[in-house]
């Protein structure tokens, strides 16, 4: 290992000027960032001139950054406020609770933040700014390719890692030793004058180049998505099935560019759906596994079985079907007043808290007639728990989401459930504007705690309803279809790759003068510079000049001569001192 | 429940009883550690510490070299005999030497801060055999929530600091800091993050989370390195600017600037760590990405944790950017990484605790 020590020195302050002044070409072109320039003062050049001084400012280093600043800055309101994209529901709550901020908020569009005006107007101009970036550097850097690393400057002392000694060897022997050497490490060498010139690292701004160039793949991959992606919600109770077609869907919403003739052509039956859950310790309740089994088949293929879990969707015909959420499915069955079955099915109920304690709607829309024969409509609002605390313990919550003690409470109403009315209707609730609600004999409204098996009599020779036996449990499926994934992904890894690239290799220049001395003596000199300072160009360095060293040995110490003596040479320090600085 | 069940239930009871213990006595350990560092400062001798000012001060000599790297001999020649390798700080920056260390360059300091060291790498295995125990408990992957992650990430980052010391990086600097924020954070994770070990709700189980997670710890722990160089950079940097303009700093602030090494080789170090890890925290986004495309059927849903993941990666990427941008170099792009790395906390502490994300986990 070599050993740092510390010297007592110090420099007058250089600046990034007067260095790359007596750097002179050695230093420039190290890479392709763009050159800076005073931003003080227009062009007086006219329109054109203006647009050109207008492109170079948002093309500049500065203003990636500013941009990169408001980006950062834009995306901030978005995860403070609800969003529609995210949660509807919730922004729809916000509103209410905020009657005079919403106004504001909604004309500086805080509620869809990432698609608003303003914060797409930052990654436009980001992304411009980005693509003007990148071409004229990628043109520089082939020149670069193309050419040859510059020559030497007049003093290598200067440069940030330095050496050199004195030799008997030739200076044409060196130079052409030093050519060896640098080659064969893959330097792009060349000789101009009396100092060989190299550079190595050029994958570094390959990668850099790469890197932004990925960001603009993964943009365009993500706006891809957005336009052509469609995303259906469909909730289906063990034993019933689904096909791909947009009638099916409860909810679908697709992007702008989207034709619903894209929907893959594929259907799929549940068969199946476990849950179970923590048994014991304070965790108790918390969900274990979520799994559907399901049987589908593509357009006329055979039928398959897959289990979806909830981290593994089920692939099929370039569509993804989701596991989303579950909850259980009663069966009941209705009867009229003459003892004629009027429904008999599982009525999904929808969850609202952890414990998985649900509430749903019974709805009888044909065929019931009441004692007289008069055609009515019946509706029953449930009350479901699959887990009861017990009679008088505390209230109808369940206490555990599996169905260790399912129990439903029920309350009928008859009349018109308004299903034909055209509008929109919920299917978990009742419309009771023209219902009205059985009584029991007491002039009560009727309501029942009924276990699996147990029948309800609805009064005056109505009916009945009966809570069967048989519960089942329903899952919800979101089938995505999302094109552009692949392009994102191939974007992210060549992103990374650039990015490592970029960060990980250096990218620096090596020069190796020798000359004859005045005493007839060979001075060799080497120097490396670096775009970035690191640790590893002096080792570097020292390696490649101990590799060079054992072709051009150190002569032997002339008389001592000033004059020979390459300019400020740093006294050697005390090796105890050295021992104490290292800490 | 049948009987296996039940002893299994019990034996990861007793081995989460066991890993409670352990970070308890990781604690313990790193409070002596804390100590011992503090006695390193104390007892460091303040005679070798003062040269800053003599550096700055001294305008005779010329551009000369500040640091001699000698090149390694392989045995049979005389030293002189070969080239000496002669390294100068870039341009734009003070030719200043490094402190000496926390210690001030005295045996009895030193001796404080290596029994610190071996203090910190005791403590580090406890805690470390904490964590392992709790993975083993819970039967997976040791981050279901908030305790956890705080147990792992100091953890990782006392592991990362040590990893230095071990490759002969001089950061003993950075051992008192680094213990005082390690015993914060465990602190804070025992008294309002603890949680019973528990199973993880089918979301999070996935192998997503241990590629996605380690690494985001991993990145969280070497960037909060990073950002303590940083802050030290700030510091250091303004004394020897106060120092340059002919100030004079109070003794107190002398005593201990004096020891850190100087601006630039901070500066240094906190560029190397944030864009060497920066790649990692790419890929931790975008595995990320993978996971929630698996999850929740879309791979970026602008949800608070990703928005604020986002946040973080364009603030380091400004901070990359602003490295090379003239006049932003220096302290400029010091506060940019400041302000990314404030981002990153806010995602891990404020996003959790403050924001409802789909990403709560299982407690806190
Ligand atoms: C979409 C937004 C952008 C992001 C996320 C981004 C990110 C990055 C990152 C992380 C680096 C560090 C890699 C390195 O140091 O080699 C970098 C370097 C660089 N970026 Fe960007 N960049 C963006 C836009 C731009 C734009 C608009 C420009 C043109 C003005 C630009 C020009 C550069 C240059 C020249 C470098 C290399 C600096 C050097 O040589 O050290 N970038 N960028």
């Amino acid at each position: 290992m070599s050993k740092s020590t510390t010297t007592t020195t110090t420099t007058t302050e250089t600046t990034a000027e007067t260095e790359a002044h007596d750097l002179g070409e050695a230093g420039s072109q190290l890479s392709t960032a763009p050159r800076e320039e005073a931003a003080v003062g227009g062009p007086a050049l006219g329109v054109v001139g203006w647009i050109r001084w207008f492109w170079r400012q948002l093309t500049s280093m500065r203003v990636a950054l500013i941009l990169l600043f408001l980006l950062s800055l834009g995306a901030i309101p978005g995860s403070l406020i609800p969003q529609t994209g995210a949660d509807e529901l919730k922004v729809q709550n916000f509103k209410r609770a905020h009657e005079t901020l919403t106004p504001l908020y909604e004309r500086l569009q805080l509620f869809d933040v990432y698609s608003s005006v303003w914060f797409s107007a930052i990654y436009i101009l980001l992304f411009v700014s980005l693509i003007g970036c990148i071409v004229p550097r990628t043109g520089q850097f082939v020149g670069q390719l193309r050419g040859l690393p510059p020559g030497a400057p007049g003093r290598l002392t200067r440069l940030p890692a330095y050496t050199t000694w004195r030799t008997e060897a030739e200076p044409e022997q060196v130079r052409d030793a030093a050519l060896a050497v640098l080659k064969g490490r893959r330097f792009r060498a060349h000789t101009v004058k009396d100092a060989v010139a190299a550079e190595k690292g050029y994958l570094r701004e390959a990668g850099n180049l790469l890197f932004h160039i990925a960001l603009i793949v993964m943009l365009v991959a993500f706006a891809w998505g957005q336009l052509f992606k469609s995303e259906g919600g469909k909730l289906i109770i063990e034993g019933d099935g689904f096909s791909n077609t947009l009638t099916q869907y409860d909810d679908f919403k697709s992007g702008s560019l989207y034709s619903t003739d894209d929907l893959a052509p594929f259907s799929f039956q549940l068969d199946s759906f476990t849950g179970t859950y923590e048994k014991t310790g304070p965790q108790r309740g918390t969900p274990r596994t979520f799994e559907a089994a399901v049987t589908y088949s593509e357009a006329g293929g055979a039928d398959k079985k897959a289990v979806i879990r909830v981290n593994e969707p089920l692939k099929v015909g370039g569509s993804k079907v989701y596991l989303i959420a579950h909850g259980y499915a009663p069966v009941v069955t209705v009867k009229d007043g003459r003892g004629k079955v009027v429904f008999h099915g599982a009525v999904p109920l929808l969850p609202f808290d952890n414990n998985i304690t649900s509430t749903g709607a019974i709805k009888v829309m044909d065929g019931y007639r009441d004692k007289n024969g008069k055609k009515e409509q019946l509706g029953f609002q449930a009350f479901f728990v699959p887990t009861f605390a017990g009679a008088g313990k505390g209230d109808m919550f369940s206490q555990f989401p599996a169905l260790d003690f399912p129990v439903m409470a029920l309350t009928g109403f008859h009349g018109d459930l308004r299903v034909d009315s055209g509008l929109p209707q919920n299917v978990y609730q009742l419309d009771k504007s023209k219902m009205t609600q059985f009584k029991d004999k007491h002039g009560n409204k009727l309501a029942q705690r009924m276990l699996p098996g147990e029948t309800m009599t609805l009064p005056d020779g109505a009916g009945s309803i009966t809570f069967e036996k048989d519960i089942k449990e329903w899952a919800s499926f979101q089938v995505s279809q999302q094109p552009g994934n692949g392009l994102a992904l191939a974007g992210a890894i060549a992103a990374i790759a650039g990015l490592s690239g970029s960060l990980f290799i250096q990218r620096r220049r090596v020069w190796v003068r020798a000359v004859r001395g005045e005493d007839g003596v060979t001075v060799v000199e080497m120097a490396g510079l670096g775009r970035s300072e690191s640790a590893k160009l002096p080792e570097e360095l020292a390696d490649l000049a101990l590799t060079l060293h054992a072709q051009a040995p150190t002569a032997p110490e002339p008389a001592r001569d000033p004059a020979a003596e390459p300019a400020e040479e740093p006294a050697e320090a005390d090796p105890a001192e050295a021992e104490g600085a290292e800490k | 429940m049948n009987l296996a069940v039940s002893l299994a239930a019990e034996t990861n009871e007793s081995l989460a009883r066991m890993s409670d213990m352990l970070i308890y006595s990781s604690m313990a350990v790193y409070t002596l550690a804390f100590f011992a560092h503090i006695a390193e400062w104390v007892f460091g001798s303040r005679s070798k510490v003062g040269r800053t000012a003599a550096e700055l001060t001294a305008t005779a000599r010329a551009a000369a070299p500040a640091v001699t790297v000698r090149v390694n001999q392989g045995g049979s020649t005389a030293v002189l005999d070969k080239p000496k390798v002669v390294t100068r700080s870039g341009a734009g920056t003070r030719d200043v030497p490094d402190g000496p260390g926390a210690a001030g360059g005295t045996v009895k300091g030193d001796l404080y801060g290596r029994i610190a060291v071996s203090l910190t790498t005791l403590a580090f295995l406890i805690e470390a055999a904490g964590v392992i125990a709790r993975a083993f408990a819970v039967q997976r992957a040791p981050w279901g929530n908030m305790y956890e992650f705080s147990t792992t990430f100091s953890t990782v980052a006392v592991g990362a600091y040590l990893g230095f010391l071990l490759a002969r990086k001089d950061v003993r600097w950075l051992g008192l800091p680094l213990m005082t924020t390690v015993l914060l954070d465990l602190g804070m994770a025992v008294t309002w993050l603890k949680t019973p070990s528990d199973q993880l709700v089918p979301a999070l189980d996935s192998y997503w989370l241990w590629i996605h997670v380690s690494t985001a710890i991993f990145c969280g722990a070497v960037f909060y390195l990073g950002a303590v160089a940083t802050l030290l950079y700030l510091f250091r940097d303004s004394y020897e600017n106060k120092l340059a303009t002919g100030g004079e700093p109070g003794s107190f602030a002398r005593s201990v600037m004096e020891r850190l090494p100087s601006a630039a080789s901070l500066d240094k170090f906190s560029y190397r760590v944030n864009a060497a890890i920066f790649p990692l925290w790419t890929f931790t986004i975008i595995a990320g990405a993978i996971w929630a495309g698996d999850a929740w059927g879309r791979y970026w849903g602008w949800d608070a944790k990703e928005v604020w993941s986002f946040i973080t990666w364009v603030g380091y990427a400004a901070y990359l950017h602003a490295r090379a941008t003239a006049g932003w170099k220096g302290r400029k792009a010091a506060y940019i990484a400041l302000i990314a790395f404030a981002c990153f906390l806010f995602n891990y502490y404020g996003v959790n605790i403050f924001v409802t994300s789909k990403h709560s986990y299982a407690g806190v």
